[in-house]
């Protein structure tokens, strides 16, 4: 029987690693029973003590009920969980909302598109496709950071670089010494890429101005706006669609999304105040 | 030549006998990786289509060296400044990777667009949207978007 959606299951912190001077990643075993069907592009609500409690990303799939999360500390309850050593409890509900549906892009080209700790929930689409990578047509990832030091996951960007089954480019933003690699927004080496644009599905996530510029960079060659999928952030609080905080017109974000199609979303993310 | 010159974005105006004409003043350079094709304050006298590599636009901050502000790769355009005066370089370029390019003489190319105002009208048309593209960009950057929430 499937836990009540509202109550925390208590999950110990196993292993913390940190990723970036803000970002570290948490690897969650279940105290007693797991929460299970945790897919890719879906969030858990992550409880700290006390505290409070905030929408996390999935951001490895894992079997056995484990849970891997990168959080980044940007307020109180982000902080508290972005500090939890191992062996802290914490609290999870999930996991809820749609998934990247990356079953679905077989056949088709991948173009994924990070930035910043949008790289986080993207992660399993990378390490899914390169799983079932006969699958997929050519995968290409772009990830922009703000700085060298600010990519999630640098080690295992490196190895995919190394690889023949990713094509892999990192930008970054600001200019700093000793980097020797390409300097610019992602739309820029998204921009340099050729695209079949009748056989591309596109993943973007990072803040919303930049899926916004880049799904435009997309449309704009030629890729339709339903086969851009974006995850949207807003401000979750029950995940399961009652409590309206995460109202995005006519979309609750904790269930319609995160994970939508940028038919959907892109007429909703120019409107001001919705 | 004129088929190479099809590909690149800054040209896709032109009708096949302009690109032709444009191929009459293009020449194809390589550049090991590490050379500095031109330097901040040079006069502009050429500007090129990356084929492939990277090439890296710097500029000397005191006490921090050269410092690269962008980097451009293959299908774009590298240098705009021979087009406006005073004719010099804003920044340097230097490559990253080894490059394989088109060099356009400018003086000859902003012969060609004064004879043909057709040509000019529809090269610049092609400069304006690089330029647009970067500067687009570069805002994107001055956001700041991946910033911390606490920093701000």
């Amino acid at each position: 029987m499937r836990a009540d959606p509202m109550l925390p299951t208590p999950y110990r912190v196993a292993e913390r690693v940190v990723e970036t001077h803000d970002s570290a990643t948490l690897r969650l075993e279940p105290v007693g029973t797991a929460l299970s069907g945790a897919r890719p592009g879906q969030f858990c609500m992550l409880y700290a003590r006390g505290i409070g409690e905030v929408a996390i990303s999935i951001s490895d799939a894992q079997p056995g009920g484990s849970l891997v999360h990168t959080i980044r500390d940007v307020g109180a309850v982000s902080r508290a969980l972005h500090d939890a050593g191992a062996g802290t409890t914490l609290g999870a509900r999930g996991p809820f909302g749609t998934n990247w549906g990356l079953e679905s892009a077989a056949g088709h080209d991948l173009v994924i598109v990070a930035g910043g700790v949008g790289l986080a929930p993207l992660r399993p689409v990378v390490l899914g496709a390169l799983a079932r990578r006969g699958d997929y047509g050519r995968v290409v990832l772009i990830a922009g950071a703000r700085g060298p030091d600010e990519f999630l996951y640098r080690d295992q960007l490196a190895q995919w670089a190394t690889g023949d089954d990713i094509e892999v480019e990192r930008t970054i933003d600001r200019p700093t010494s000793g980097w020797d690699g390409p300097v610019g927004f992602v739309t820029e080496p998204l921009a340099r890429l050729s695209v079949r644009p009748d056989r591309t599905i596109a993943f973007v996530c990072g803040p919303e101005p930049m899926m916004r510029y880049s799904a435009n960079v997309l449309i704009d060659k030629g890729v339709p706006a339903g086969d851009i999928r974006v995850s949207l952030e807003r401000n979750m609080q029950c995940g399961v669609a009652l409590c309206g905080h995460c109202q995005l017109g006519p979309l609750l974000v904790c269930r319609d999304g995160p994970v939508v199609d940028y038919a959907t979303a892109g007429p909703l993310l120019t409107v001001r105040e919705v | 030549m004129r088929e190479d010159l099809a590909r690149f974005p800054v040209l896709h105006g032109l009708t096949a006998r302009q690109r032709a004409e444009v191929a009459g003043v293009a020449h194809e350079v390589s550049f090991p990786a590490r050379r500095r094709i031109f330097d901040e304050g040079e006069n502009a006298r050429s500007c090129w289509l990356i084929r492939s590599g990277q090439v890296a636009l710097d500029t000397d901050v005191p006490g921090r060296g050269p410092v690269i502000v962008q980097t451009l790769g293959p299908g774009d355009v590298l240098g705009w400044s021979w087009l406006v005066s005073p004719r010099r370089w804003h920044f340097g370029a230097v490559t990253l990777q080894p490059v394989n390019a088109v060099e356009l003489d400018a003086t000859r190319l902003r012969e060609l667009a004064d004879a043909d105002p057709a040509l000019g009208y529809q090269l610049a048309l092609g400069l304006f949207e690089a330029v647009l593209s970067r500067l687009q960009s570069t805002r994107a950057r001055l956001l700041d978007v991946y910033g911390s929430p606490r920093a701000r």
